[in-house]
């Protein structure tokens, strides 16, 4: 086994596909030469050419339209939009189009597309490059939601993704793309819908998502430290969602903090939480309580920052009130 | 009016000309405070990106910020033909604009740290800087993303009767954003008071403007009916007397109009950008740097027609130093915004959007 980072796990994934399916193509800015910002793509265009690492000018709407038709026609792009705050400026394709394709055809037409992009704050970016959007698409029907949380999913869920005959966004944390994670050599996939249990417990369990998983882990050791046995949950897709696991793993410690980077007034965290009131009531001792990011724009500076994202301290303070038996209310 | 749009060499012989003409009616000009004021402008820009990117270099500045250096003669002949309620939107590297729209350093480099006293109390930072004073609406992260705004600030004015202009700054690459041909084509349709500014610099991050952009940027304005021209951006008293006619005839209701600008940023797209040269040759940017350079061209030229002497810049330029220096200690040392901040001005209304 070995250790690669996040970033070179995408990059295998891509070059794997592509060798394997000469229609996946890739398109976005400066992912040619440049490799992206933040290098994912670097040696891609040097091993597929130009004509399948595909350097746009700086028009979203108009390569993600193109890549929604050049899908429905037998193309399997992957759109790489540079940084998940411009998801706004391509919400009628992706939405509008590509996520209604299929059903308004009555089954007919296929968008088999990668929408690539990232989510996460703390990197100083401010209010336009840094939010966590990935709530916006998981709430329109026809869209599937993956959100890795270490380069070994990154890599399984992009394969998956690219062979996914659905419209399919993926989320990477761009905090985490030098991290490292034991990524197999040989090929594997990571099926969709399928949670992963990073840690049994029995006390508590904290499900979380993409950047939050590592935050949760750590606030599982803060916790064990002080006798509190913690469970950590990764859905690692949103869309389609493991309820069953989720489920068993609420009715088995009967407390569950759901924490997640997006905004927290009608995010991720309020679905799940709400799926679990649902569906597991009668077996909770407590509230399931939401954690996400702060409801305000993200601020630039990093005294404000910082404190808009759900830390392991402010989790492991949260299951503390909640063994405790105090009713709250998630603030 | 002609465009000067550079389609072969009659553009270019046409372009001389105008150049000549400008320059005959700067003799004539006795105005040696606008000149020494256009100076000092580019110079302040100058200063105020050698001390961020030291800032960035040295670790005190959070994030990443993109350097105008190179490109001051256009923000100066632009906003020198401005006056403060004249609104202006900004980009990413959006610094020149911000000081040549007449911002202070000490509330920029505050911002720049994310202090309280910056000008948007550190909740924007170096790609949000917005000085309401001075009528910069604001500095933007989403390439393109202030085309509706310049062309709503000249709709309002037209609306409420003022005889306001604005400036909507954007790069090459920006024009390959749709918005902006919704907008040229509503501000031909109801004449308003916005111009255009397109800088181009030659590239948009890591890639020659050329590989992004067919055909010809004015020429795409021209399609709307909008007159469009374009200027060599190194030159600001071309810039400038262009502006002045432009700014003067959207007072008047002859507007929109576009200027592409030629121009040349010497750093990389970003201040973390330093390994270049996949992308763009250092000697192309050694020539731009030492026969182009905007700061250095009109310096000699301040001297030639006798307005400064060399002792006389020199005690310009140190003088502009010293107060980058201040205005960097100051903010350095200055305070962050206190952590109740954090849920303020989300809404006009409410003071704290979570309590
Ligand atoms: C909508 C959008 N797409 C992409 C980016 C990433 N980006 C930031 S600056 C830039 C290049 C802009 O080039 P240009 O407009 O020529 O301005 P310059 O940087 O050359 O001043 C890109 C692609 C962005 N900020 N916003
Ligand atoms: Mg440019």
């Amino acid at each position: 086994m070995r250790n690669i980072t996040l970033s070179q796990a995408v990059n295998e994934a891509l070059a794997e596909e592509m060798r394997r399916d000469s229609s996946v193509f890739i398109i976005g800015e400066d992912v040619a030469e440049a490799g992206t910002p933040f290098k994912v793509l670097s040696g891609l265009v040097e091993e597929f050419g130009t004509a399948r690492v595909v350097d746009t000018p700086i028009a979203e709407p108009g390569f993600m339209g193109l890549a929604v038709g050049a899908a429905m026609t037998g193309a399997r792009p992957v759109v790489d939009l540079m940084f998940g705050d411009f998801i706004f400026l391509i919400m009628d394709q992706l939405c509008n189009q590509a996520a209604k394709t299929h059903y308004m055809s009555g089954g007919k037409l296929n968008v088999p597309l990668v929408l690539r992009t990232n989510l996460g704050a703390t990197r100083r970016s401010a209010a336009q490059h840094s939010q966590s959007l990935h709530a916006l698409v998981a709430h329109i029907p026809g869209l599937k939601v993956a959100l890795p949380s270490s380069a070994y999913e990154a890599k399984g869920l992009m394969k998956t993704a690219i062979r996914d005959n659905n419209p399919v966004v993926i989320f990477e944390d761009k905090l985490m793309y030098n991290d490292k994670a034991t990524v197999p050599e040989e090929e594997f996939l990571i099926p969709f819908g399928e949670a992963n249990i990073k840690r049994e417990g029995e006390d508590i369990t904290l499900i979380a998502t993409s950047s939050m998983v590592q935050v949760c882990e750590k606030a599982a050791d803060i916790l064990a430290a002080e006798g509190i046995s913690a469970e950590v949950i990764d859905p690692r897709t949103i869309v389609p969602l493991d309820e069953e696991t989720l489920l068993r793993s609420a009715k088995k410690t009967s407390r569950v903090i759901v924490v997640d980077e997006g905004h927290q007034n009608f995010g991720i965290t309020g679905e799940i939480a709400g799926r679990i009131n649902e569906k597991a009531f009668y077996h909770l001792d407590a509230p399931v309580v939401r954690m996400g990011a702060m409801d305000v724009p993200v601020p630039f500076s990093p005294a404000l920052e910082d404190i808009t994202v759900p830390t392991p301290e402010a989790v492991a303070e949260k299951a503390r009130l909640l063994m405790s038996g105090e009713m709250i209310h998630a603030a | 009016m002609p465009t000067f749009a550079d389609n072969g060499d009659g553009g270019c012989a046409r372009k001389i000309l105008l150049k000549a003409i400008a320059k005959a009616l700067h003799m004539t000009h006795s105005n040696a405070d606008d000149y020494l004021r256009m100076y000092r402008q580019m110079v302040r820009i100058r200063t105020f990106e050698d001390n961020a990117n030291q800032l960035y270099l040295s670790a005190k500045m959070p994030g990443l910020t993109h350097m105008y250096s190179g490109e001051e003669a256009v923000a100066v002949g632009i906003c020198e033909a401005l006056k403060t309620s004249d609104k202006i939107t900004s980009t990413h590297r959006g610094h020149g604009h911000c000081v040549a729209k007449g911002a202070d350093f000490k509330e920029m480099f505050c911002e720049l740290l994310g202090k309280e006293e910056g000008y948007c109390r550190g909740k924007g930072g170096s790609m949000h800087i917005a000085d309401q004073s001075n009528g910069n609406l604001g500095a933007n992260a989403i390439v393109g993303g202030s085309m509706g705004i310049a062309t709503g600030a000249a709709f309002s004015a037209k609306l409420l009767g003022k005889d306001d202009v604005a400036v909507c700054f954007f790069g090459d690459g920006a024009t390959a954003q749709g918005l902006m041909y919704e907008v040229m084509n509503m501000a031909a349709l109801w004449k308003l008071p916005v111009i255009y500014a397109c800088e181009n610099n030659g590239y948009s991050e890591y890639t020659r403007t050329d590989e992004i952009a067919a055909g010809s940027i004015t020429a795409r304005a021209e399609a709307f009916g909008i007159e469009a021209f374009q200027v060599d951006g190194q030159d600001v008293l071309a810039v400038n007397d262009l502006s002045q006619k432009l700014v003067e005839r959207c007072r008047k209701g002859e507007g929109p109009f576009f200027i592409e600008l030629m121009t040349y940023r010497y750093h990389g797209h970003h201040v973390g950008d330093i390994n270049r040269e996949y992308y763009r040759s250092k000697s192309e940017e050694k020539d731009w740097r030492e026969n182009r350079d905007p700061i250095t061209r009109f310096r000699a030229w301040l001297v030639e027609e006798g307005i400064a002497s060399e002792e006389e810049i020199e005690a310009m330029n140190a003088a502009i130093k010293a107060d980058a220096s201040e205005a960097v200690e100051y903010a350095l040392n200055a305070k962050y915004p206190d952590a109740s901040e954090v849920d303020m001005h989300v809404f006009t209304d409410v003071e704290h959007a979570l309590a």
